[in-house]
């Protein structure tokens, strides 16, 4: 049985994104002991991977005042179970971690939105941010041909990105109509920060073909991608390239929340004008409670760092921007949720749950997550219905099942740790200490 | 340039750049990571690991997720199975 190594926290932040950086920032330098702890070798989460070693960056700006304010980081550890209020447990590669807290802040950021499509499960088919955090992670773009699809600005972002690493893309393709796009368009207008992202990513993307109402169809060979086919207009196209990059916007990571019993509600935390959840002393913040970008994570993590700190005061100065990105993420999530149309992609051999490799024709054969769950072992792999879960929900309009602890796969023995048979604290007698 | 790591992917020698996640190493030795329950080659999806369709056996610990864990020299890298 391993034994956990234990470590205490005014506040314990869980997640390294904007949001969670901001928090624990706030909160260390109102003078509180503070913890982060994340899944990914570093801090930044998905949007700021790799980016807090850039000088220039907002991300190193925030790695900076994290580090003057003072925090201890355990990086690469996944939290996975409560086994009893105000203690958290999580892994390392090595290490079983038991973290007990006074506050907690969750900040477990959001996931790409996937929708089943014939040959979706090719290698080199990724999501859109999925392939950017291969990239960000050393993997050589230069001189390969991409088509970026699916949903959301995020498109936009990483065809940007993905050009500047010298890939060739070779169009986007957005499943929004122009009608909505220009609805989003107009939001914008209220954001002058955007404007000017709007505007650089634009130019960069200069001859790059952006089709709206456009998405895959299918993607094609045995082994490897070798082309897609795109919805374009009326027509289908078929476009040869080395990897299709497809992500239908965002959709919040709120496992953790829910294990801890807040409440959740239209797909999003609830949090009160502190950003606290119904648990008290358990707050969240950025795009578990709505997908709403980085500036509003920013605003968010803030105002709960301040508030787990006992510093409302603080908090209430951040109420105003908060407000007016928030206005903007109504917009965004409005102009960029899946189509009707997108329920009819997959076949009947299409796999939907790529764990199990659960087609749709079975699936359709049930009613509920629950029975399809029980029968085919639908989302009972290890990513625990992450990828499928939200796929059934829009295909079937299934509802997702209460979630139980572990909410990640663990090793077993770390699992049977349970909080009634601890050890014995080992008291340390020697070295002088007071 | 950063420095390179050398690690093996099912004993065929790669050189990575040292920051580079252990998923980069398996593409760059052209492998898939794992085949699914059926049989079909999967590769990475999500890139955050969430999906966990890049795991492979990282000196010899099933189910690693390779886009989280960065390369490091020696390291043996088995996939396919």
């Amino acid at each position: 049985m391993s034994k956990p190594l234990r470590r205490q926290f005014d506040v314990l932040v869980v997640g390294g994104g904007p949001a969670g950086m901001a928090a624990a920032a706030c909160a260390a330098a109102c003078g509180c002991q503070v913890g982060i702890v994340d899944d990914n070798p570093d801090l930044g989460g998905q949007i700021w991977r790799r980016e807090t070693t850039n000088p220039t960056s907002d991300a190193a700006q925030w790695a900076a005042r994290l580090r003057v304010a003072g925090s201890e980081v355990l990086a690469g550890a996944r939290v996975f179970h409560q086994p009893e209020p105000g203690i958290l447990r999580a892994e390392t590669a090595e290490n079983l971690y038991e973290l007990s807290f006074e506050k907690l802040v969750l900040a477990t950021g959001a996931r790409e939105g996937f929708l089943p499509f014939p040959g979706w499960t090719l290698p080199h088919v990724m999501g859109a941010g999925g392939l950017q955090a291969l990239v960000k992670s050393g993997l050589a773009i230069s001189g390969k041909r991409v088509v970026v699809a699916g949903s959301g600005p995020l498109l936009i972002a990483v065809a940007a990105y993905l050009r500047r690493h010298g890939a060739e893309i070779a169009m986007i393709c957005e499943q929004a109509p122009w009608t909505s796009l220009v609805r989003f368009g107009a939001a914008l207008l209220g954001q002058p920060q955007k404007i000017g992202q709007g505007f650089s990513l634009r130019k960069e993307l200069s001859r790059v073909p952006f089709l709206a109402s456009s998405w895959p169809i299918r993607a094609e060979d045995g082994e490897k991608l070798k082309a897609v086919t795109i919805r374009r207009g009326h027509a289908h196209e078929r476009v040869f390239c080395d990897y299709l990059a497809c992500g239908f916007h965002l959709l919040p990571n709120t496992e953790l929340a829910a294990l801890l019993g807040c409440r959740i509600e239209d797909e999003y935390v609830q949090v009160d004008e502190l950003q606290q959840t119904t648990v008290p002393g358990v707050y969240c913040a950025g795009e578990p409670t709505g997908i709403g970008g980085v500036e509003l994570s920013l605003a968010e993590g803030q105002i709960a760092g301040f508030a787990a700190a006992g510093r409302s005061e603080n908090a209430k100065k951040l109420f105003h921007t908060r407000a007016k990105l928030n206005k903007f993420a109504k917009v965004l999530n409005r102009v960029f949720s899946p189509r009707a149309e997108l329920k009819s992609l997959p076949q009947p051999e299409t796999v939907v749950c790529r764990c199990e490799d659960v087609t749709y024709g079975r699936l359709r054969q049930h009613t509920s997550w629950r029975a399809a769950k029980l029968q085919t072992r639908c989302g009972m792999g290890p990513c625990q219905g992450r990828v499928c879960g939200p796929a059934t929900q829009f295909l079937f309009d299934w509802r997702p099942d209460s979630v139980r602890p572990p909410i990640f796969p663990t090793r077993f023995e770390n699992f049977a740790v349970t909080a009634n048979h601890r050890e014995p604290e080992h008291v340390e007698v020697t070295g002088g200490k007071q | 340039m950063s420095e390179l790591v050398t690690l093996t992917v099912n004993g065929q020698r790669v050189d990575v750049p040292a920051d580079a996640t252990v998923a980069v190493a398996i593409a760059l030795a052209g492998a898939a990571c794992r085949r699914s329950v059926t049989g079909e080659r999967r590769g990475p999806l999500c890139g955050m690991g969430i999906c966990f369709e890049c795991r492979a056996v990282i000196n010899g610990t099933r189910h690693c997720r390779s886009c989280q864990i960065l390369c490091v020299s020696g390291m043996e890298v088995r996939t396919n199975e």
